[in-house]
């Protein structure tokens, strides 16, 4: 296939583009690596596990209990907003009346919209005085995982819905011929062709879950320690950044930079999981 | 559908190009002032920063928040043409100048219905070291202690760690703040909480009828009266910081700000004008 | 037959969780935000620290870094995409490299991005603290929304179009900007909106870009307060200013609210499917 000239100067400049859009994340790369090298030159990589705590401005940089901060909230949020989410597009597609499933799914779709500020000023002044009357401080883990929850909740509730919405319908005409249950059409049809709809949004839940700042840092309280219960109050390795980072200078600021790093692997670990994951069901 | 969004784009668009260009009448050159560093001094240096404005014409001041630290930093770096601490100048950071333009302190704050009225300094520094754990051991109710403290890099956990002759590596805290507000916050949505913030900010609060209440320090009670006469024993100045001596825009406004004309905007965030 | 009825109660029951959760928040920042709302607030400078006074210059600012971050993304985003579905072999190197990557971009968190822009941007480039870093921050973090709808909607043109085109011995630039842009144009805009939405609900990649400065800036090199971080700075570091953070977050809100309608029924005759999903 020849192209002509036009065509042909028209795919340099695409290509120039798309070269420019895909080098953005090596430009992420390569100036997080940059902005910590002052500390990761001095500081052994082990070091980030092995300190005594996250005490960046007596040079100690301890950063599991926020890795694991992360996890813990990611991981809650997750176990929550899954049958959450389902439930929400399996009421808004089979069981609430058309009037009621249409005013269902707007609502929410405004609350996808809802910035995570919003959420966290919110969960700040109404969820943490509630959960502190139940065990102090209140701000801790729970009220982490509960605001994030509410934040990815839409995220799963639509893909959800969307992935529902594909599923062929002589699939549900079949079910319903052999006299299934609603509920057995749902459990025994439905929600099995939608799996892998179900999963990618999972997936882009749980990312969203581990990149989430401001609604966390104003809610989880901010202590950096293991936490042992619920109650504990935690610190995210976003929440971290955008705690510390107005503040920080010198190799402070370093610091901060290789938990934005940390940040990065995570993203890199997720990514790559759910490439594996659906390549495998490509085959299959 | 597609009408509508178009016409909602350009909207938007048209609102943003006229409020770009719609101010730029005055084309003469503007000259640029950048401050940067404490938040507690922030909102303050904004308010004089408008008033200097309206007295200079083709005069921007633009103020940025960090810490006290990324003040000083930014203004030995040269990032900022001042710096904003809300401490003296370290020992080594007297390579810089500094100008007090009002004071401030830091009180220990309680919520409104702890029965607990006063506070030994030694029952502070066990409170914060994890010895005291409850209420009860203090005098009050039978109920755990929740203790607040400032994220690292904030002059006020300096301020505080040094008064105590606390290191932040011994404090046991529950909930880690970032700013005073959030610290205030924290204290009114628990009845068990402790914190400390700046007496300004708390004592705005208090009067606005945020259920918090400021604990007297050795005997001294918090209030921006204390600190005015100097007998808190808390309080530290809140200073503008320079790399060298201010000449030209930055040395007027430094001159405004520590000028009486600019008390009024000084008491309204609630801090202690230097006498002058 | 039990199980049936435990789970259309169940699902009732969490349906209804969901909403009574929502509408309690919903609620909560109508009745504490309506009060202040009015035109001189929309239209005011923020006084005393944002105390009182309203929010004009705040929506000026939100609305300039909007502008150059998608002036900015938009060609970028629409040249790539164009290239990926219509000049490149789905399985070739070059087009699953730039899918991967752009993969892996749209799942930076937006804090990494707030660090990135302010490294790259603010002090490398020496742009400083201005609306210009933060909109090209914001530009790269709406990238893969942009292309990745534009990608779809291109999808979803009609073969037809390309083999007629072909047929005709028309370059396929021409069949481009005359048959499958304009039939691609409303999940073009779709994306758009959705990146807008995205990008103004946005807080933690400003605060380190863009900066805090609340007045009407004079050029895109001056640092200009957005929405979302004017709501943060109230609700966390003024003393006082908890009513007009309610009354600045359901601004913000209605705002959102909008844009995300115009996305979302100009997707839904489309792409519904996959722009949700972004």
């Amino acid at each position: 296939m020849s192209l002509s000239r036009a065509d042909r100067q028209l795919l340099a400049l695409l290509r120039g583009c798309a070269l420019l859009s895909a080098v953005i994340v090596l430009l992420i790369l390569l100036f997080l690596l940059r902005e910590s090298w002052p500390v990761l030159r001095q500081v052994p990589l082990l070091r980030f596990v092995t300190d005594a705590s996250w005490h960046p401005v007596d040079g100690l940089y301890q950063l599991t209990p926020m890795l694991s901060a992360t996890l813990y909230s990611t991981l809650g949020a997750v176990l929550l907003a899954t049958p959450l989410g389902i439930a929400s597009a399996v009421f808004s597609r089979y069981y609430a009346p058309p009037f009621l499933a249409g005013l269902y799914r707007r609502l929410i779709e405004l609350l996808a919209g809802i910035p995570s500020v919003v959420y966290g000023f919110w969960g700040l002044i109404t969820l943490a005085p509630l959960i502190g009357r139940l065990h102090p401080p209140g701000v801790s883990l729970l009220t982490g995982i509960l605001i994030l929850t509410l934040m990815i909740l839409p995220t799963v509730a639509l893909t959800v819905d969307a992935a529902l919405a594909a599923v062929p319908i002589a699939y549900v005409r079949g079910a319903a011929a052999l006299g299934l249950s609603r509920w057995g059409l749902i459990s025994g049809v439905a929600l099995p062709a939608a799996r892998s709809g179900i999963i990618a949004g999972i997936i882009l839940a749980a990312g969203r879950a581990i990149g989430e700042t401001m609604g966390v840092l104003m809610v989880a309280g901010n202590v950096v320690q293991q936490p042992l219960s619920l109650f504990d109050s935690v610190r995210t390795l976003t929440a971290n950044i955008a705690l510390e980072m107005a503040y920080a200078t010198g190799e402070h600021r370093a610091a901060l930079f290789v938990s934005g790093l940390a940040l990065m692997l995570m993203v890199l670990v997720l990514v790559g999981t759910a490439e594996l994951l659906f390549r495998e069901r490509r085959y299959d | 559908m597609k009408k509508w969004a178009m016409i909602a784009v350009s909207t938007l668009i048209a609102w943003a190009v006229w409020g770009f260009f719609g101010t730029k009448s005055d084309e003469s050159e503007i000259e640029k002032l950048v401050l940067t560093g404490s938040s507690t001094i922030a909102p303050l240096a904004a308010e004089i920063g408008k008033r200097f404005e309206s007295l200079h014409r083709n005069v921007r001041v633009d103020v940025q928040t960090g810490g006290s630290s990324r003040g000083v930093s930014d203004a030995r770096a040269g990032l900022a043409d001042i710096g904003m601490a809300s401490r003296a100048l370290k020992d080594d950071e007297k390579d810089l100048l500094q100008f007090t333009v009002a004071l401030d302190g830091i009180s220990v704050i309680l919520n409104k219905a702890n029965p607990v009225e006063a506070l030994s300094k030694q029952q502070i520094i066990d409170i914060y070291t994890g010895k005291i754990t409850s209420w009860k051991q203090v005098g009050g109710n039978d109920a755990p202690i929740t203790v607040v403290n400032k994220a690292e890099g904030r002059s006020t956990l300096e301020l505080f760690l040094h008064h105590f002759g606390l290191k932040n590596t011994e404090v046991k805290p529950h909930v880690i703040i970032g700013d005073n507000q959030q610290g205030i916050k924290t204290v009114v949505g628990n009845p068990d909480a402790i914190g400390y913030v700046s007496v300004g900010t708390a004592e705005y609060e208090a009067s606005q009828g945020a259920a918090i209440k400021l604990l007297p320090l050795e005997g001294i009670a918090a209030s921006v009266e204390n600190v005015r006469n100097r007998s808190f024993p808390l309080s530290r100045p809140l200073n503008l910081v320079t790399r060298s001596e201010p000449v030209g825009l930055a040395k007027d406004f430094i001159e405004f700000a520590g000028s009486p004309q600019v008390n009024d905007l000084i008491e309204a965030q609630y801090f202690v004008p230097v006498p002058r | 037959m039990t199980k049936n009825v435990l789970a259309t109660g169940l699902i009732w029951l969490m349906a209804a969780l969901v909403s009574g959760v929502f509408v309690w928040l919903l609620s909560d920042i109508l009745i504490h935000g309506l009060p202040q709302l009015s035109w001189a607030f929309l239209a005011e400078a923020p006084e005393n620290s944002g105390r009182s006074g309203g929010i004009g210059p705040i929506i000026v600012s939100t609305l300039l870094i909007l502008l150059v971050a998608m002036v900015t993304a938009a060609p970028l985003g629409l040249a790539t995409a164009v290239l990926l579905s219509e000049f490149t072999r789905y399985d070739s190197i070059f087009g699953r490299l730039v899918r991967r990557s752009l993969d892996v971009l749209a799942g930076v968190p937006s804090i990494v991005f707030g660090l990135f822009g302010n490294a790259f941007f603010c002090i490398y480039l020496g742009l400083g603290f201005s609306i210009l870093s933060g909109g090209l921050t914001l530009a790269c973090m709406v990238l893969p929304i942009l292309i990745r709808t534009a990608e779809e909607g291109l999808q979803a043109a009609p073969n037809d179009y390309r083999l007629a085109a072909a047929a005709l011995g028309m370059p396929r630039s021409a069949a481009l900007v005359h048959l499958l842009l304009p039939s691609a144009a409303p999940a073009l805009l779709a994306g758009l909106m959705l990146g807008v939405g995205r990008a103004m609900a946005e807080t933690a990649a400003l605060i380190f870009t863009s900066g805090y400065v609340d007045r009407l800036p004079n050029s895109l090199l001056d640092s200009g307060r957005a929405l979302s971080v004017h709501i943060y700075d109230l609700s966390m570091n003024v003393a006082g200013g908890d009513a007009n953070a309610y009354s600045s977050a359901l601004v913000l809100i209605l705002l959102l609210f909008i844009i995300n309608t115009i996305a979302m029924s100009l997707a839904k005759q489309w792409l519904y499917r996959r722009v949700v999903s972004i």
